[in-house]
């Protein structure tokens, strides 16, 4: 009973948490250099992980497939099959999954560490809200980072996908009829369900680890239980909200 | 608004110039089915200092952060002037600083960044206005060399030191210090209690110190409440309290170290 009033407590918390950070929107353009840092370290630091992350997802893709599509001699799908699986679902969610593992968890670890060493209470009697200064800034970032991360994880996913295609002696299917398949068969509306979903999914990651930073109460030891408690509810929010997005786009 | 003797007047005007006073009425303050605070009854007199003495773990710390609005009463209410300190709009009425334990600066900002903080965020003067601001509150502490370093750079005093002077750029009305000799070598301590002092001398701020520290407290405060177990105890000018028949006030000011029947060994007698 405990543990359903602490979910609907974080739940609540997270939400208005939402609201007082919106409530501040007109000021972010004063916020713009916040910002800008937060754009750095949300897009260009997760740049090559991504990028390598994706390369492979595609090209692992394409090597199972290519195994299992050779029995029904159905090879000249593969690029359609990589194609539309990294930009409806595995772009976003690998995207997201770096995300949470890696900003998601900074940004946890260092709101935690704001709030346990008093730094938070310290912009609070300045009058200064964090919601203003330390949530808007990342909410922002988020919202325009992602879907450029997004579409460069949907570009190595495929080019992955296309040089195993070429160079795997049991596959042979060369680029040119590889990228035919996957412009045949995908819409432009697939990579649009694809970059709404990882706004969706950014948007949340941010939301949830903003909150469960400043909400860290204790000593140095509850920074690394926020962290970790910060990155396992984005996973699990990450799946969830998966299977609900892509019921509504489908 | 004319210029404090620290700070140059900002091109943005602040309130009207004032110092608040602070009234708590039978405060209470619990946390889960822990009573940290019971009854708490204060009347700090606007411009005065006051200093909350206590043993630690006796409540002082988070009655400071009761007025300072970072925790609400249980019950009770606390008034910084006609404003509830526990409503998050005071703070637009009242400029109220807080100097942490610990200092609580930005480590991730230099100390010239730390004090300019507040004048950006609250837009009170342009660029050239609030690096003014800055290098006065830091010539007033001496720490114009330290204006690039960050805060892991300083040592505990000069921490202490940043951290007061990013209270003076706010030009507070109400000037709050948790414990601000604490972890400080004696002369550093001492000219701390100078600080304080001149800076009430100058600004006739009203000024609330929670402290352990016998000497600061006796040297410059107006009026004294000791706070033992979440209550106040006593309360009086320095000589009042110091004069005290309460034993445990007296045990707690003038504390004799028995090196023949320690205090430890009568705890563990006690508990066995």
């Amino acid at each position: 009973m405990n543990q359903i009033k602490n979910i609907l407590g974080h739940f609540g918390g997270t939400i208005l948490l939402l609201f007082r950070s919106l409530k501040y929107a007109p000021t972010l353009p004063r916020q713009f250099p916040r910002f800008i840092e937060q754009c750095y370290l949300i897009g260009y630091t997760t740049l090559p992980i991504v990028t390598i992350l994706s390369f492979f997802i595609g090209s692992v893709l394409a090597l199972q497939s290519g195994y299992s599509m050779d029995n029904f001699g159905a090879k000249q799908f593969i690029g359609t099959l990589v194609g539309l699986s990294m930009a409806r679902e595995l772009g976003p969610m690998m995207v997201s999954i770096l995300l949470a593992g890696r900003v998601g968890s900074a940004i946890t670890a260092e709101l935690a560490s704001m709030k346990v060493y008093q730094e938070i209470d310290a912009l609070e009697t300045m009058n200064i809200p964090p919601e203003r200064m330390l949530v808007l800034p990342r909410l922002a970032a988020v919202l325009v980072m992602m879907p450029v991360l997004a579409i460069i994880a949907n570009l190595c996913g495929w080019y992955g996908g296309a040089l195993v295609c070429q160079y795997t002696h049991f596959i042979s299917v060369d680029s040119e009829a590889y990228f035919a398949a996957l412009k045949r068969f995908m819409k432009p509306q697939d990579i649009v369900d694809g970059l709404l979903k990882a706004e969706i999914f950014g948007f949340a990651i941010v939301l949830v680890c903003c909150y469960t930073g400043l909400s860290t109460r204790g000593g140095p030891r509850e920074i690394g239980a926020s962290v970790t408690k910060a990155v396992v509810t984005s996973l699990i929010l990450i799946l969830v909200l998966d299977y609900f997005v892509t019921k509504v786009l489908l | 608004m004319s210029s404090s003797p620290f700070c140059p007047a900002p091109t943005k005007p602040l309130p009207a110039e004032k110092t608040f006073g602070v009234t708590i009425t039978n405060l209470t303050k619990k946390f889960g089915r822990t009573t940290v605070l019971r009854d708490i009854n204060l009347d700090i007199k606007s411009g005065e200092i006051f200093c909350i003495m206590g043993p630690s773990g006796s409540g002082k710390s988070v009655l400071l952060k009761c007025i300072a609005g970072l925790e609400r009463a249980s019950t009770g209410e606390v008034k910084i002037g006609e404003f509830d300190a526990g409503d998050p709009a005071t703070r637009n009425q009242v400029h109220l600083a807080l100097v942490f334990q610990a200092g609580a600066l930005f480590n991730s900002l230099s100390v010239y960044d730390n004090l300019a903080l507040y004048p950006r965020e609250q837009r009170l003067c342009d660029e050239a206005g609030i690096r003014d601001r800055v290098m006065n509150a830091l010539t007033i502490l001496s720490l114009e060399k330290a204006v690039k370093k960050f805060p892991s750079e300083l040592s505990g005093g000069m921490k202490k030191r940043v951290a007061i002077a990013r209270a003076l750029v706010m030009e507070p009305q109400l000037m709050l210090y948790d414990e601000p000799t604490s972890e400080l070598d004696p002369v550093m301590s001492a000219t701390i209690t100078e600080i304080i002092a001149s800076l009430r001398e100058q600004t006739a701020v009203t000024t609330i110190v929670v402290t352990h520290d016998r000497a600061l407290a006796f040297a410059i405060a107006d009026r004294i409440a000791i706070i033992m177990d979440g209550r106040i105890c006593a309360i009086g000018n320095p000589s009042e309290v110091q004069g005290s028949k309460d034993p445990a006030i007296a045990n707690f000011l003038n504390p004799v170290v028995d090196l023949k029947n320690p205090r430890f060994k009568q705890l563990e007698n006690n508990h066995e």
